[in-house]
């Protein structure tokens, strides 16, 4: 990699490698050399495989289920059905979002590829071959694709085995900031923008998929379950309350994760009926998602229909937002949500902006479609909001005949307005709004891209440029207001100092590929001086990591990130005792400096990190506890809240309507920045998952509820091949409340993109009439636009 | 995504091939780079009793040029047809359609033979031999015929290819002077089917005009076919922007897409044109000495 990262001066020695230094990740080593334990990788002696039959409608009565071919196939033990769950009360499961889903229907299938029974065998072919040999016999019942349909009055109730007050598909409303004000702003403005954006479907397609190993011991009386999960403790709480089995007397075990983005989150049918086959059987039981399962059945993302009115004045000032959305949940809500916010952090809509005045309303609805409503890199529906407001912005400019620019420059809140109190509720607690967004022009050389573009325009050749000033709020979060399922999302590390000067360190996170073991290594050797290869990091084994509530909506920095170096701040407190004890000092005569205590004044007497270590264990004064551990629980302050400016540059082919992305640049501010390479892979990452819903991925369905894009087939995961070479730069303003000044990055390029590439998009059209384009923008859309206009190649 | 139960036989030589074929005929499915095969099985879309490994059969894999033709070897990879000199330096059609079948490693592993006999309606190396007026060799235990690449492929996964026939060899008569050919490819993402695919081999006359064009389209109908009236279209006529467009409008027109994620049946349509058009621009140049 070409680029050279002076993020901020390390304080640190290379060898040392704490904050600042572009660490190489010490997990590559095992993944570049094929060394990664995916959970597939995982044999148990004795080991039964589980498959699924699962459903060909979207909405149908099961009439009857006959297994007995099934049961005739060699090596085919058991089929279980939902009458047999219902039996012992597991029919169906609670969802994080308070919601339920069946584990498995007894009447009623509600979407295509539900699971409908399952098939335990003694080999994966057996398993299969089962599968194929069960009859179902299905009843059809009327098909409900559409969430504004689904509100209509006679729409059929898709949930009856709800309340008698919560028969309608209306899952839940939700309102924030003030409407009267909205109202009055909008009726006082010279100008309103309104639009109807809708953000569809779309799939994490992590490259692992889900699978679990269910390990029942019967004469233990325990149950292990190794597992692809972003949350094992809140799992493990969940698994335990659900089962009845006590919370002690389960383990659950991550291994190697290969992408989760939010996917992992959510307990699928198939991890419990994993669980009550090996609860029957006595032995470990393997289940593990196929491609087509994987993208047909697990939970969604996304699928917001949002209608947003925009106030500006003639100028260019925004007065104030008004959003209705629908949200389209399928046939449960199985959103991670956390559980004041049903409709995540969408009411951060007002975005990079000062606006006076914001009302926000969602409805979640129910449909035939598979659970909707998970994050994906998204920190909780801000994708959705970001690219609401970041469309509407670009509209208003247009509209106005401002430069997009210039409008953002205008509304942006201003660095000396932080902490920033939003018209939704939000206090932003630091940005440069306006820095980034200069320092993006400047490198992609706006001023220059716009005279070109007047020039091709001119002779009928078709480029834009779109710019996003996104602001993302991640790092859910304080305990006041943040919980899921009544679980507060503080997070957790606890370390422990070997004699020898090394280290472990144990989170309640969990990484699915972000880079954990060298990061919170890299923190644990800012703080205490300890290199950070000489320090383990251990995630996800719920019976020796501190209880946390997991890795999602970019979390992990700024909760268990902060808990690490708060641990490690206590170990260090201990550390200046048994220094002073060593030194025969006053601990008030001590100071830190490159991991070492010394005395005040002669630098010559100190004591190294190493040193003291060896003493915790060996030499520590009496009345002090031997060893030298701590542990934290970080309940943080507030939320952090990363941001950053994209411009992209695109050409359309006017003969095929293909959309190429010509340049993209990526300025991110993510406060202080614990290692500017993984940071950097994390934009990149990012932004090829922003690429891929704005141009290329959708989940759609067609009238009966049959999945459109089941496969890679037609799910369109973009390749290397289309992926543009990013150009990525940052700003730093650290976070004025976070032990570090570091904020959450991982979804800040995904949140930030997709609007980018549609605003250059609609740039490169608006001189034809075009006003807005649904994302993904294929080149099918673009080139039915294109001879609605006229144009022609 | 787990087959159903199949056997599998792996024969040393060609004999041994055909004779298995002709015992088991009806059961036995040949199984060279596998990468349409095992999708089928694994979506047990196809479920046969046995499969034919035919990778240990030899001479299947080279490629030759005699006086009249390139002769390529069934098994063949696409890799190894786009890496080859000969190909490389008089067949630029092939050259084209080979660099751009699906991705790496289906390139690695795919073969001219398996494509040519599954025969999918948006594979490349059909439209290819129609334009390039091709051949395709098939033996059985009984002997050998050579069947015209314009009268193979008969539909969606059909081809003239019998059960107990072996698809040994591809021919693709030798270009002369002052011809070109150009394979021009629109699909949504890389490694994806086509959404429309046009081959064009043509031959310049001494005054310039197109003294003959074979143009074959992929993706736009229920199998590849020949587009005989952009064909005639081209035949004899000064090679403009016009008449280019002419042809182009004529394939379209000859052109019969089904509505599926790639688009509506007139986007397919209008990029059967587009392509047609790309591919006869390029195919041109080089007939006149481009590279």
């Amino acid at each position: 990699m070409s680029e050279t990262y002076h993020a901020q001066a390390p304080t640190t020695t290379p060898e040392v490698g704490g904050m600042g230094h572009a660490l190489k990740r010490r997990e590559d080593p095992r993944f570049i050399r094929g060394k990664g334990e995916y959970i597939e990788d995982v044999m148990l002696p004795g080991m039964l495989w589980l498959d699924i039959v699962r459903s060909p409608y979207a909405h149908a009565t099961i009439r009857g289920i006959d297994a007995s071919e099934a049961l005739k196939v060699p090596g085919v033990l058991a089929v279980i059905t939902g009458r047999d769950l219902e039996a012992a009360g597991l029919h169906w499961m609670p969802t994080l979002a308070g919601d339920r889903q069946m584990v498995l229907p007894t009447d009623t299938v509600m979407y295509q590829a539900q699971e409908v029974a399952a098939i335990v065998a003694d080999s994966r072919y057996a398993a299969a071959d089962g599968v194929a040999a069960v009859l179902v016999d299905y009843e059809p019942l009327p098909v409900v694709v559409d969430p504004f349909k689904a509100l209509e009055p006679d729409a059929p109730v898709l949930r009856p085995d709800r309340g008698p007050d919560k028969q309608t598909n209306r899952i839940w409303h939700w309102e924030s900031g003030d409407k009267a004000a909205a109202d009055t702003a909008l009726a006082g403005s010279d100008v309103v923008i309104s639009e109807d954006i809708y953000i569809p479907r779309i799939h994490v397609a992590s490259i692992e998929t889900c699978g679990c190993i269910a390990d029942w011991d019967p004469v233990r009386e325990h149950l292990t379950v190794h597992m692809t999960t972003q949350a094992p403790h809140a799992i493990r709480t969940v698994f335990s309350l659900v089962s009845k089995i006590p919370e002690h007397k389960i383990r659950i075990k991550t291994h190697d994760i290969g992408g989760g983005f939010g996917g992992k989150v959510p307990v699928y049918p198939g991890y419990v009926l994993a669980v009550v086959a090996s609860l029957t059987t006595g032995k470990p039981v393997k289940w593990i998602e196929d491609r087509s399962e994987n993208l047909q059945a697990d939970s969604f993302a996304r699928d917001y229909h949002v209608h947003c009115d925009l106030g500006t004045t003639k100028d260019g000032r925004l007065t104030g937002l008004r959003v209705r959305t629908i949200a389209d949940h399928g046939y449960s809500d199985a959103a991670a949500d956390p559980s004041k916010f049903p409709a995540g952090l969408f009411n951060v809509i007002t975005g990079s902006y000062d606006l006076p005045a914001a009302f926000v309303e969602v409805d979640g609805v129910y449909t035939n479609k598979p659970p909707g409503g998970v994050a994906y890199r998204c920190s909780f529906r801000v994708t959705e909001a970001v690219h609401s407001i970041e469309r509407m912005v670009d509209i208003a400019a247009h509209q106005l005949g401002i430069d997009p620019a210039e409008l953002r420059m205008k509304n942006f809140i201003q660095p000396d307005q932080f902490p920033y109190h939003s018209a939704t509720g939000w206090e932003y607690d630091s940005g440069n709004y306006p820095a980034a967004l200069r320092k993006a022009m400047e490198i992609i050389g706006y001023d220059e891209l716009r005279r070109e573009q007047a020039e091709k325009r001119a002779r009928g050749e078709l480029m834009g440029i779109g710019i996003s000033s996104f602001t993302e709020i991640v790092g859910a979060g304080p305990s006041h207001t943040f919980d899921i399922l009544g679980i507060k999302m503080f997070d957790s590390c606890e370390i422990r100092i070997h004699p020898t000067g090394s280290a472990i360190a144990r989170l309640g996170v969990q990484s699915q590929g972000q880079g954990h073991e060298t990061t919170f290594a890299q923190i644990i050797a800012e703080e205490l001086g300890i290199p950070a290869t000489d320090i383990t990091i251990e995630e996800g084994d719920t019976d020796t990591a501190p209880y946390g509530l997991g890795t999602y909506a970019s979390r992990s920095t700024p909760t268990a990130g902060a808990a690490t170096a708060i641990a490690a701040r206590k170990i260090r407190d201990k550390a200046r005792l048994l220094a002073a004890h060593l030194l025969e000092a006053n601990p008030d005569d001590l100071e830190w400096t490159n991991g070492k205590w010394s005395v005040k004044g002669s630098p010559d007497r100190f004591k190294t990190i190493q040193e003291i270590a060896f003493a915790a264990y060996t030499n520590h004064p009496q009345g002090m506890e031997a060893g030298l551990e701590a542990v934290d629980y970080y309940d943080p302050p507030n939320l952090t809240f990363p941001f950053g400016s994209y411009i992209c540059v695109v050409d359309i082919d006017k003969g095929t309507g293909q959309v190429k992305v010509r340049r993209f640049v990526a300025v991110d501010d993510c406060g202080n920045i614990i290692n500017p390479m993984i940071v950097d892979g994390q934009i990149h990452g990012g932004l090829t998952m922003g690429l891929a819903p704005a141009l290329y991925e959708a989940i759609t369905y067609d009238e009966q509820g049959n999945n459109q894009a089941g496969t890679f087939l037609d799910y369109l995961v973009p390749t290397a091949m289309e992926t543009p070479a990013w150009e990525t730069d940052k700003t730093i303003t650290p976070s004025p409340h976070h032990p570090l000044g570091a904020k959450g990055v991982g979804e800040s390029a995904t949140v930030g993109a997709p609007p980018a590439i549609a605003n250059a998009v609609v740039d490169a059209l608006w001189h034809l009439g075009v006003r807005h384009i649904d994302i993904p923008i294929t080149p099918q859309k673009v080139w039915a636009i294109l001879r609605e206009k006229g144009v022609t190649a | 995504m787990i087959p159903a139960q199949f056997d599998y036989v792996r024969p040393p030589a060609l004999a041994d091939a055909l004779r298995i074929l002709k015992e088991r005929e009806g059961e036995a499915k040949v199984l060279s780079g596998g990468y349409s095969l095992l999708p089928l099985l694994k979506l047990r879309m196809a479920q046969p009793a046995l499969l034919v490994d035919i990778r240990d059969l030899d001479g299947l894999d080279r490629i030759v040029e005699t006086a009249e033709e390139l002769r390529i070897g069934g098994r063949a990879t696409h890799r190894a047809i786009h890496e080859d000199a000969t190909v490389t330096a008089r067949y630029p059609l092939l050259r084209d359609a080979a660099g751009g079948i699906g991705d790496p490693q289906v390139r690695n592993w795919g073969t001219i033979g398996g494509s040519c006999a599954h025969a999918d309606p948006s594979a490349d190396w059909p439209a290819v031999l129609i334009a390039a007026r091709g051949s395709l060799v098939c033996r059985s235990a009984d002997g050998e015929r050579t069947v015209p690449a314009r009268a193979f492929f008969l539909d969606t996964f059909q081809t003239a290819i019998e059960p107990t026939e072996l698809l040994t060899e591809v021919r693709v008569p030798r270009p002369g002077d002052r011809s070109g050919g150009a394979y021009a490819k629109i699909e949504r993402k890389a490694g994806d089917f086509a959404t429309a695919a046009a081959a064009v081999q043509l031959s310049l006359a001494d005054d310039g005009t197109i003294a003959e064009a074979g143009v074959g389209l992929a993706a736009v109908a229920e199998t590849a076919f020949a587009a005989t009236d952009a064909e005639a279209v081209l035949r004899g006529g000064t090679p403009t922007e016009e008449l280019f467009r002419r042809a182009a409008q004529a394939a379209a027109a000859q052109s019969r897409p089904a509505a599926d994620g790639h688009g509506p049946v007139d986007y397919k349509r209008a990029m059967a044109a587009e392509m047609t058009l790309r591919a006869l621009r390029r195919a041109v140049a080089r007939a006149r000495g481009a590279t």
